[in-house]
């Protein structure tokens, strides 16, 4: 029995970490998506897949400005160095590109390798044509229909209509090696030996698992270089698995450490970064129909909400209160009329003002919302708070709870199909990093399902009008004003109940220094170093 | 023996048609579709109605259905959407993470079970019994992925002893058990406790019997008495740990989530909100098929261990 009890402490003491340094500088970063991004360009798994992925590996000819984290981030240069619409025909783009780039696999980068990203998404008979990558992105660069390359290193590109917002689709395009590809004309194989041009490059892939990269010694902005020597990205869907991964030091930085948790990492010397960045946190309002089709109820609603408490109460400070599509602060706030602050007597007035009143004659409404998702926060805890504030005011909501996936499969098809047919509204979180995602798609018109998004639906003739005149503004100061004017018309119309934005907050080790983070959806990871 | 073996495999082909067809129906029953779930949360309905076009999903079930039977009798599972990696390198390697985490937790189960059932029904009544029977009844009422939470706690947080989760990223035998070591420990724990009252139940079922009585009146010491009961008792322990083994490798879900265990349970729990259907198809078929050839393998083991089960 004794020789027993050794032999198993023996093994006990074999299976401690031995506490042997590490030599490189290894940042390990814990994501929440569910499977490692895919690799081969146009990436999945949604923003976290530009953040951690397709922004690392790749770039775009205009890239996101990260490296601030008291300003929006802004569009500036990145494969391109300069761009301007033609003025003799505003649906052509003139785009200058940087020399001396090179990929990952040695290959030069030039306009041939602008023009084969291209048509990897766009050009569907193309034999490199990417149908996944294609799938994943080319909705966002729906106004670009050709590329014609003028020389080694200038491409055009065109139009379908004159647009202003062509610098905010570009970006969503990142350049891959052809040379690479013609080593094994197959975008699966591709994606496992990938080749860009970006500040990062693959070194290991394991499926499923994780995702190795290491520092690009020849990166040819000197000021990027990373700081690093590797990174590992690891697929950490479960926040408690990733939460346990960060405090056993097996990772270094958790993306969105559950809010409850947070108190106690600060405690233990951990460093949680937040800021704000283009998200809200909304319940969509369905137009068409009682209660919602009146803008006095919808008010009333948006004085009910008790946003601080929300935030401070329930996410420990991980938010801040929405009372409009954008944050106080974004160039497109503007000056509404309503601030939205918490008031449960004016929003009981505006009800009462609507004809309904809370005892004798509630409003009623049905809401559909995530278990959990992409951006959903705190889906069930945050939503019974909105409904316990609604119902303290006279508005009665019935939560119904479905998956996330299916939330997003009934919320594409709109209100009008026998599922969704009892439904007054959904509570989905958007981004607005760009005109198109912030208000084109939910408040034209013509976005209304199947086109795009708008499915309250929002038909406002004067919206239409300044969306239409932000799209042909091709100055971003005189474009943010008209913006803006149009969040002033959206906030007082009240089309959606307005929650919360999120802080992304992300958890790191007290090893992991340098990091800014920026009021965006990425991150540059380039100034990071680690103890 | 050979007829018999032949006839239970060809009984399994309907059984895995079956358990294929409650799939398919079952994924396409619930509402989400594999194409939403991989086009970002942005895209709109026409852009996903063409991707579906492009993939195939437009067609009708049974249609859709048999085309993927054709390939499967080819033996091809297909590609997973969301990777577009081959169904079957993906479950291969899942299944070898899960095999071994089943392998080791079932032999960690199954040493510590027999032995302290065995050990609980010679000493019926007494307070090795007691505490036998606590372990069982904490193993099979403590849920696992709680268990698995509470590990993670304890020994990587709190005292960081071990690894949170993963497999091993270096290669070598010491980061391996380092990686696997806990959730062994939390997946043992159901079928010790299980394994344990089965024991001890058939071992006190035989132990009460008149023979055993005979043999201790003839004056044959405790030790032979002890070789006769286990004997006498085997069959129906092995027909339990044979199931306990089928059940380590397909209800290892919530473990292998907790431990991100890149196994079959993972690949299952990512297939399943991915609506990655082939992959689903492929996991859910090839689990069902090792169900099918593990009960087999237990009835045939339970005829060489006594042959009075003998098969016609």
């Amino acid at each position: 029995m004794r020789r027993v009890v050794i032999l198993l402490l023996a093994a006990v003491l074999a299976l401690l970490p031995s506490g042997a340094a590490r030599a490189q500088a290894t940042l390990r970063i814990g994501m929440t998506a569910s499977d490692i991004p895919y690799t081969g360009g146009q990436t999945d798994n949604g923003f976290e897949g530009f953040r951690f992925v397709g922004y690392q590996i790749y770039e775009p000819l205009i890239a996101w400005d990260l490296s601030r984290g008291d300003r929006l981030a802004p569009l500036v240069p990145g494969l391109a160095e300069s761009w301007e619409v033609r003025k003799d025909a505003p649906t052509k783009w003139v785009f200058k590109l940087r020399r001396g780039v090179t990929f990952h696999d040695g290959s030069p980068f030039n306009a041939d390798a602008v023009v084969f990203s291209y048509e990897s998404i766009k050009k569907k008979d193309a034999p490199h044509f990417d149908s996944y990558g294609s799938g994943q992105v080319s909705f966002r660069l729906a106004s670009l229909t050709g590329i014609t390359k003028i020389d080694d290193y200038t491409v055009e590109l065109e139009t379908n209509k004159p647009t202003s917002f062509v610098p905010y689709q570009v970006c969503y395009m990142v350049i891959v090696s052809p040379t690479q590809w013609q080593k094994f004309k197959d975008w699966r194989k591709f994606a496992e030996q990938p080749s860009g041009t970006g500040p990062f490059r693959v070194t290991r892939f394991v499926p499923r698992e994780r995702l190795e990269l290491e520092a690009n010694k020849q990166y040819w902005d000197a000021k990027r270089r990373p700081k690093i020597d590797k990174l590992v990205l690891l697929p950490l869907p479960e926040p408690t698995t990733r939460l346990a991964a960060l405090r056993s030091g097996q990772v270094d930085w958790i993306e969105v450490p559950p809010p409850d948790s947070i108190p106690q990492l600060k405690g233990a010397g951990f460093q949680i970064t937040t800021n704000s960045y283009p998200h809200n946190w909304t319940h969509t309002l369905r137009l068409d129909k009682e209660p919602w089709n009146n803008k006095l109820v919808r008010k009333a609603a948006n004085y009910a909400i008790d946003r601080v408490g929300i935030c401070k109460n329930l996410l420990n400070d991980t938010c801040i209160p929405a009372t409009g599509i954008v944050y106080k602060g974004h160039p497109w706030f503007g000056k509404p009329k309503e601030l939205y602050e918490y008031n449960p007597a004016k929003a009981k007035d505006l009800l009462r003002q609507a004809g309904f009143d809370g005892t004798k004659r509630p409003a009623k409404a049905v809401h559909l919302i995530s278990t959990s998702g992409s951006g959903q926060m705190l889906p069930l805890a945050m939503n019974e708070l909105v409904q316990k504030n609604l119902k303290d005011v006279g508005i009665d909501i019935d939560l119904q709870p479905v998956e996330w996936n299916t939330l997003l499969t009934r919320w594409r098809a709109g209100f009008h199909t026998p599922d969704n047919e009892g439904l007054n509204a959904w509570n989905i979180s958007w981004n607005f990093l760009e005109p198109w995602s912030g208000f084109g798609r939910f408040f034209h018109s013509k976005a209304v399902v199947p086109v795009a998004v708008n499915t309250m639906p929002y038909i406002n003739p004067e919206a239409d009008k300044l969306i239409e005149e932000a799209e042909r503004t091709f100055d971003i100061g005189k474009q943010n004003e008209t913006l803006a004017r149009l969040h002033e018309i959206i906030v007082d119309d009240a089309p959606w109940i307005f929650v919360v934005h999120d802080q992304n907050p992300r958890a790191l080790s007290a090893k992991v220094k340098g990091f800014v983070q920026p009021q965006s959806w990425f991150a540059d990871l380039t100034s990071v170093t680690v103890r | 023996m050979w007829a018999y073996v032949g006839r239970r495999l060809l009984l399994a082909i309907p059984t895995l048609l079956g358990a294929s067809i409650i799939v398919f129906a079952m994924v396409h029953l619930a509402p989400g579709d594999p194409i939403a779930a991989v086009m970002p949360a942005e895209s709109s309905q026409a852009e996903i109605e063409a991707t579906k076009r492009a993939y195939g999903f437009d067609k009708p079930l049974p249609v859709q259905y048999l085309v993927w039977l054709g390939r499967v009798a080819q033996g091809d599972l297909g590609k997973s959407i969301a990777t577009r990696r081959a169904v079957v390198l993906d479950v291969r390697d899942a299944l070898a993470n899960s095999l071994v985490l089943a392998l080791s937790s079932s032999l960690l189960a199954f040493a510590l079970g027999i032995g302290l059932g065995l050990l609980a029904a010679f000493r019926q009544g007494r307070l090795l019994d007691k505490a036998a029977s606590a372990v069982a009844v904490v193993g099979v009422s403590v849920p696992h992925y709680w268990a698995g939470i509470i590990l993670i706690i304890v020994f990587s947080v709190q005292l960081n002893w071990l690894p949170a989760m993963g497999a091993a990223d270096d290669p070598g035998v010491l980061p391996y058990l380092r990686h696997i070591a806990l959730p062994t420990l939390a997946l043992a724990l159901i079928p010790l406790g299980v394994i344990t009252r089965v024991v001890r139940s058939a071992a006190l079922d035989v132990l009460n019997q008149e023979f055993v009585l005979a043999l201790r009146a003839k004056g044959l010491a405790s030790r032979r008495v002890f070789t006769h009961v286990v004997k006498n008792a085997a069959p129906q322990i092995l027909t339990v740990l044979g199931l306990q083994f089928g059940f380590q490798l397909g209800g290892s879900v919530l473990v292998e989530a907790v431990f991100s265990w890149p196994g079959t349970g993972y690949l299952l729990n990512l297939a399943i909100f991915q609506r990655d259907i082939p992959v689903l198809q492929g996991v859910i078929l090839v689990l069902a098929t090792f169900f099918v050839l593990l009960n087999l393998a237990v009835d045939l083991l339970q005829t060489l261990v006594d042959p009075r089960i003998a098969r016609h």
